[in-house]
C-alpha cells in the first residue's frame, strides 16, 4: 500500500509500424445529394416568388439603421434583459419556496404558478395596465404617494407584466434544476456547517445551472419576441417603431420584415451568448470541455498549416 | 459500561449515546443504541448492510433527528438544548455551528464537482469560517500535501480516481479542524486497489490523535488501528469491545455468522 498512485504509462505512445492504412471506398449517400438539391430549388423558388412580388425590397436597407428603428431595437432590448432578470430571480425564489418544507410557502407558489401559467401574457399586461381603475393610489406609507396611473409607466407596467409571468416559468426550469443536484451536494455542505441559504447559493444552484441554462435561454429568446405585445401598454420597441414608419412611409409590408430580419439579427446574438454561458457552467462536468467555435476555427488553421508545411518540407 | 481507558482520559466522551431510537415512518431503524466514543479514539462501527450504521452516524452530526433517547457531541446535546426537563429544538443555525466541528466523509464522496479539488478544501473555511480566501488557500494546499495530492489541487473531481476524490473529501472535512471526525464506509465505493490509499491517510489521521467513528468492512483496518468495536444489526448493538477481541473472538452468534462472511 503506497501513498502515491502513478499509473504505469499505458500501451507505447508511438503508432504501430505494422499494418497498412485502410483505404476503402466509402457508402455513398446518394438520399443527401437528392435531398440537398430539392430543398435548394425549393429555397430559390421562394425567394424568386418573394423577390417578384410587390415588395420595395430597397426600403428596407433605407431603414434599417434608423434611428427610430435603433431606438426600438434598444428598448426591446432593455425590457428583454429586465423582464428576464425579475423572471429569474422571481423563478429563483419561487422554485425554492415550492421546495420548501413550509406548507404555506409551498403553497403560495404553487398558486402564483397556477395563475400566471393559465392567464395569457396579452391578458396580464392589459390588466396591469388598467389596474388604475381598482386601485386609485399607490400608497407606501411615507416613502411614496402616488396617482396610480401616473407611478404606472408603460415601461413598469410592460416590465411587470412580461417579468411576473416569465417567472412562473422559470420557477418550474429552475424547480427542475434544483432536483437535479444530488441530495448528497446539499448534505456534505450542510456537513461542512455551511447554513440553507450559502448551501444554495455556493453548491446547488451552480449545479443546477446546467439544467437550467439550455431551456433559459429558449425562454430569453421567447422573450424578446414576446416584447412585440407591449405596445398595447403604450410601450414602443422594435415592432410598434416599425409599424410606425410603416404607415408613414406607405412601406408597411417591408418594415415588418425589417422588424423580422432585426428579431433574427437579435435572436442570433442570444444563441451565441447561450452556448458560452453553458460552457461556462459545464466546468467540472465533462473531463475536457468541447472547444469553442473560435478554437475550432484556430484548430482547423494550424492542423492547415501544419500539413502544408510538412508537403512543404517533405 | 465500565471505562477502560485506552488512549486520553479527559472525562467527557466525544460521542455518547443513551438509548438512541430513529424511524422513518412506521420503520424503526435504531432501536435504541448505547456507546462512548472517547476522545482521540478510532471507533469501528461493522454490520450487515441496512443495520442503521449510515443512520447512527447521521444522527450525530444532526442530518438526522433522533425521535428517543439523548446523543451527546463532546457533552453537548445534539439538535437540541435542554432547559429544566423541558428540550427545545435547536435553529438550523446553531445546528450548523455545531456541525463545523464535526468532519464527515461519505461512501461516494459527495465533492462539489464544479470546483476544483483545492477550491473544495476551501470553501467551508472562507464561507463559514470567514477565513481569507489567500489564508484558506495556503491552508489546502497543505491538507492536499497531506492526503498525497499536492499535484492534484487544479483538477476537478470527474478528473481524479475514486481514491483521489476521498482523499479530497477527507482534506475537505479537515479544513474545518474538526475534534470528531465521521467516516460512513469511504472505501466501499472504491475498486480495490485505491482502498489502501485512503486507509493510510485515515491511519496517519489517526495516528496525530483525530477521534474517529468508523463505519467499515475493512476488518484490517479495524483490528490494526481500531480502539473500540461495535457489531451492529437490525438497529442494535449486539457486541462490543476491543477490536481484537471481537474480531477474533467474537461472543454472539449473530456476530459469528456476519463475520464468517465478511472475513
Ligand atoms: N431517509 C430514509 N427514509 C426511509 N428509510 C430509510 C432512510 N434512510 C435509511 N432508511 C432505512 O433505514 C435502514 C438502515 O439504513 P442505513 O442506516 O443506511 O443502514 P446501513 O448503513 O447499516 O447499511 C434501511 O432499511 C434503510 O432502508
Ligand atoms: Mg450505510
Amino acid at each position: 500500500m503506497t501513498a502515491d498512485i502513478d499509473k504505469t504509462a499505458g500501451p507505447e505512445s508511438t503508432p504501430p509500424a505494422g499494418p497498412e492504412a485502410i483505404k476503402a471506398i466509402p457508402v455513398r449517400h446518394y438520399g443527401r445529394y437528392i435531398s440537398a438539391v430539392a430543398a435548394i430549388a425549393i429555397f430559390v423558388s421562394i425567394v424568386y416568388a418573394f423577390a417578384q412580388g410587390q415588395i420595395n425590397w430597397d426600403a428596407i436597407p433605407e431603414y434599417f439603421f434608423d434611428d427610430r428603428i435603433l431606438k426600438g431595437v434598444g428598448q426591446t432590448m432593455l425590457l428583454t434583459v429586465l423582464s428576464m432578470v425579475i423572471g429569474i430571480v422571481g423563478g429563483v425564489v419561487l422554485a425554492v419556496m415550492r421546495l420548501s418544507k413550509n406548507p404555506v410557502t409551498s403553497s403560495i407558489a404553487w398558486f402564483y404558478i397556477w395563475f400566471f401559467r393559465g392567464t395569457p401574457v396579452l391578458v396580464q399586461l392589459v390588466v396591469w395596465f388598467n389596474l388604475g381603475l381598482v386601485f386609485e393610489y399607490i400608497n407606501l406609507g411615507f416613502v411614496y404617494k402616488d396617482y396610480w396611473s401616473s407611478f404606472m409607466t408603460p415601461l413598469l407596467t410592460a416590465l411587470l407584466g412580461l417579468g411576473l409571468n416569465e417567472a412562473a416559468y422559470m420557477a418550474e426550469i429552475c424547480r427542475a434544476g434544483l432536483l437535479s443536484v444530488d441530495e448528497g451536494q446539499t448534505e456534505a455542505s450542510h456537513a461542512l456547517g455551511m447554513s440553507h441559504s450559502k448551501t444554495l447559493r455556493r453548491i446547488v444552484i451552480p449545479q443546477a445551472m446546467r439544467v437550467i441554462v439550455p431551456p433559459t435561454g429558449n425562454e430569453v429568446i421567447n422573450m424578446l419576441k414576446t416584447t412585440s405585445l407591449v405596445s398595447v401598454v403604450q410601450f414602443s420597441e422594435l415592432f410598434r417603431y416599425a409599424q410606425d414608419i410603416g404607415q408613414s412611409s406607405g412601406a408597411p409590408v417591408e418594415m415588418y420584415f425589417l422588424a423580422a430580419a432585426w428579431y433574427l439579427v437579435l435572436t442570433s446574438v442570444l444563441s451565441v451568448g447561450q452556448y458560452y454561458v453553458e460552457r461556462y457552467y459545464a466546468r467540472g462536468s465533462s473531463r475536457s470541455l468541447p472547444a469553442t467555435p473560435l478554437q475550432k476555427i484556430r484548430a482547423n488553421l494550424l492542423s492547415l498549416s501544419n500539413r502544408s508545411g510538412g508537403g512543404a518540407k517533405a | 459500561m465500565t471505562s477502560k481507558v485506552t488512549k486520553a482520559d479527559s472525562g467527557t466522551p466525544m460521542v455518547k449515546a443513551e438509548g438512541v431510537h430513529k424511524s422513518f415512518g412506521p420503520v424503526e431503524v435504531l432501536k435504541g443504541i448505547d456507546l462512548e466514543v472517547k476522545p482521540g479514539e478510532v471507533f469501528c462501527l461493522i454490520g450487515p448492510s441496512g443495520s442503521g450504521k449510515s443512520t447512527f452516524l447521521r444522527c450525530i452530526n444532526h442530518l438526522e433527528k433522533v425521535n428517543a433517547g439523548r446523543l451527546y457531541v463532546d457533552g453537548e446535546l445534539v439538535g437540541y438544548r435542554q432547559k429544566g426537563d423541558k428540550l427545545y429544538e435547536l435553529k438550523d443555525s446553531e445546528v450548523a455551528l455545531k456541525r463545523r466541528d464535526i468532519g464527515m466523509v461519505f461512501q461516494r464522496f459527495n465533492l462539489f464537482p464544479h470546483m476544483t479539488a483545492l477550491e473544495n478544501v476551501m470553501e467551508a473555511p472562507v464561507q463559514v469560517k470567514g477565513v481569507s480566501r489567500a489564508q484558506a488557500r495556503e491552508r489546502a494546499g497543505q491538507l492536499l500535501e497531506r492526503v498525497g495530492l499536492a499535484d492534484k489541487a487544479g483538477n476537478y473531481p470527474t478528473q481524479l480516481s475514486g481514491g483521489q476524490q476521498q482523499r479530497v473529501a477527507i482534506a475537505r472535512a479537515l479544513a474545518m479542524d474538526p475534534k470528531l471526525m465521521l467516516f460512513d464506509e469511504p472505501t466501499s465505493a472504491l475498486d480495490p486497489e485505491l482502498v489502501g490509499d485512503v486507509l493510510d491517510v485515515m491511519r496517519d489521521l489517526a495516528e496525530s490523535g483525530m477521534t474517529m467513528v468508523v463505519v467499515t468492512h475493512e476488518m484490517g483496518f479495524a483490528r490494526e488501528v481500531g480502539d473500540s468495536l461495535v457489531f451492529m444489526d437490525e438497529g442494535v448493538v449486539v457486541e462490543s469491545g476491543h477490536p481484537r477481541d471481537v474480531l477474533t473472538n467474537p461472543q454472539h452468534e449473530r456476530t459469528q455468522s456476519f463475520l464468517s462472511k465478511v472475513l
